[in-house]
């Protein structure tokens, strides 16, 4: 038994990797959808590859899901939504790139930290294989936080799910119901979100998600952003606070 | 016998890199002017315009200091230290136990520290800007090539370039998500340490954007001839090292004897002409990066040799 079977497959989580820090990466509303077909299309092949390798035939079956909805028709629907908003190119960042490609990598680290104690006994290759799973379902969530562009942050939330996706297809006896569940899921979460893009453009003439915090009705317009910051920071002291009492007794 | 080889083969690697450090930039000209449709000057011109320079005498500024004359020939003579410590055809050359990589990147340092001086020593504010890009940009390029150095240093017990090749070539390793992570990381590497497209424009000294020709503004005759030839040394150098560390299938090994160095050289040349038609696509295909994005992209490329390192990290339970 060779170990090269294993290698692909690892190469094309690899792959998935890349392309999240290639979306953390792009400027441009375009290039980001681009990316993220072409990691539905990698996300297709390392489920077709796992599916020979494992010889489980319903595993094509979920290759299959991923290609026509992740590689093709997702990517085609964001593109008219595209051309019907008729957007700017440019992506609105909250953080810059170079502090999100860092954030990304801060991330990746965590994900290592994570998975390596609690798969202990497994092989090398298969914990390697669960934290870049990890790290792209992270770096999905990283995008969703650092893109003010509610398009940007569904793909965010898309390659999020590829990263679910990843997992589930490299650990042996998933369930098929479970993974046409999450299929199913996710295209019901897809079609709401590009709702609510739509309804955020009607009313706020901008898909910029800052113009929502204002409308979060916690306080009155410019007060919001003191107010907000000021509970977060109090909320989290008394956390820390019970955790020391916690602690002590 | 093996010692005999070992220098043989030194010799001939010298006169081949010699000869072919002109070739690889006017090959990777005339790919480019075809593919722009143009026709282009022939592969050879690079061999012309460095014969017409050198019997010109240097025209040096009044206040030159001492740092101009000599900032040339410390730059191509580090440059070619560093490329006969690159094999090319055959492994195990009289060099090889001195084959470090991190000999290698601190020689193109030492070559690059010489420009930069060269470029700021007459005190013209183009010198300076592009002295000061350069820097700027090696910050972030330099740490990217030692950490991926680290994860082949990693993989294959050894920061020697051949023991890297030799590791890498017998398959024991198999595919790695580093090794393809770190190839990219040294692919961004050679692009901005030999000033090509995305990071600068070769084929430009009319830009407020450029950094390498910025610094040779005030050089003339002679040593503009040695700095071309010193780019030419360090482009073929860079494709060299990408050749020997990830595609290093073919190389002949010094004791062989010369059948063997044949279709060692062949396979080199194979390797060289994918990696220049390669570059040659590249450059056609994409835009000049703007200069403030450039530290952006070549942060993507440490973080991503950082990424690599740690993944082996993890793979190989040092963690």
């Amino acid at each position: 038994m060779g170990k090269l079977p294993y290698d692909i497959a690892h190469l094309l989580g690899g792959a998935m990797l890349l392309l999240s820090f290639v979306l953390l990466y792009q400027r441009r509303v375009q290039a980001v959808i681009n990316a993220f077909a072409v990691q539905g299309g990698v996300l297709a092949l390392a489920a077709a590859w796992q599916a020979n390798m494992q010889g489980v035939p319903e595993l094509y079956l979920t290759a299959l899901i991923a290609f026509v909805a992740k590689a093709v028709l997702i990517p085609l629907a964001l593109r008219a939504m595209l051309r019907r908003l008729d957007l700017h190119r440019a992506v609105e960042t909250a953080l810059g790139i170079g502090t999100s490609m860092m954030a990304g990598v801060a991330v990746v680290a965590l994900a290592i930290l994570v998975v390596l104690p609690i798969t202990a006994g497994a092989r090398a290759i298969a914990r390697e294989d669960l934290a870049l799973a990890l790290s792209v379902v992270l770096l999905g969530m990283l995008m969703m936080i650092t893109r003010r562009n509610a398009i940007s942050q569904v793909v965010g939330l898309m390659s999020l799910e590829n990263g679910l996706v990843l997992a589930a297809v490299g650990a042996a006896g998933m369930p098929l119901v479970v993974e046409l569940s999450t299929a199913a899921l996710v295209l019901v979460v897809f079609v709401v979100a590009g709702f609510f893009v739509f309804q955020i453009r009607e009313r706020f003439d901008s898909v910029d998600t800052a113009a929502l915090e204002s409308h979060r009705g916690e306080g009155a317009g410019d007060g919001w952003r003191g107010e907000g910051a000021g509970d977060g920071w109090r909320g989290d002291a008394g956390q820390d606070g019970q955790r020391g009492g916690a602690g002590q007794a | 016998m093996q010692t005999l080889a070992g220098l043989l083969t030194q010799a001939l690697h010298l006169a081949l890199v010699l000869l072919a450090a002109p070739l690889v930039v006017g090959c990777t000209r005339w790919l480019k002017a075809r593919m722009m449709g143009r026709r282009g000057a022939p592969p050879w011109q690079p061999v012309r315009d460095l014969a017409k320079l050198l019997r010109k005498r240097p025209v040096l500024a009044e206040n030159a200091s001492l740092v101009s004359e000599a900032a040339p020939y410390i730059a191509v003579v580090t440059t070619l230290v560093a490329l006969a410590l690159v094999p090319s055809f055959a492994q195990g050359m009289a060099f090889a136990p001195l084959g470090d990589l991190l000999l290698v990147a601190g020689l193109l340092a030492l070559a690059r520290v010489a420009l930069v001086l060269a470029g700021m020593d007459v005190g013209t504010a183009f010198g300076g800007m592009g002295a000061a890009r350069e820097v700027s940009f090696s910050a972030f390029a330099e740490p990217a090539l030692l950490v991926a150095v680290l994860s082949f240093a990693i993989l294959a017990g050894s920061t020697n370039l051949d023991l890297v090749a030799a590791t890498f070539r017998d398959g024991q390793l198999g595919l790695r998500v580093s090794l393809a992570l770190a190839a990219i990381a040294m692919l961004a590497v050679a692009l901005a340490d030999n000033a090509r497209m995305p990071v600068d424009n070769p084929g430009t000294h009319l830009e407020l954007t450029m950094v390498h020709e910025a610094m040779l503004l005030e050089s003339s005759g002679r040593h503009l001839a040695l700095w071309e030839f010193q780019a030419a040394l360090k482009l073929e150098l860079w494709l060299a090292l990408l050749a020997a560390v990830f595609l290093p299938f073919g190389t002949a090994a010094a004791g062989a004897g010369p059948l063997a160095w044949g279709l060692g050289l062949l396979a080199w040349l194979v390797k060289m002409a994918g990696l220049t038609l390669a570059l040659a696509v590249f450059e056609s295909a994409i835009a000049k990066m703007r200069v403030f994005r450039v530290p952006e992209f070549l942060g993507a490329a440490l973080l991503l040799a950082l990424l690599a390192a740690a993944l082996l990290f993890v793979s190989t339970g040092l963690a």
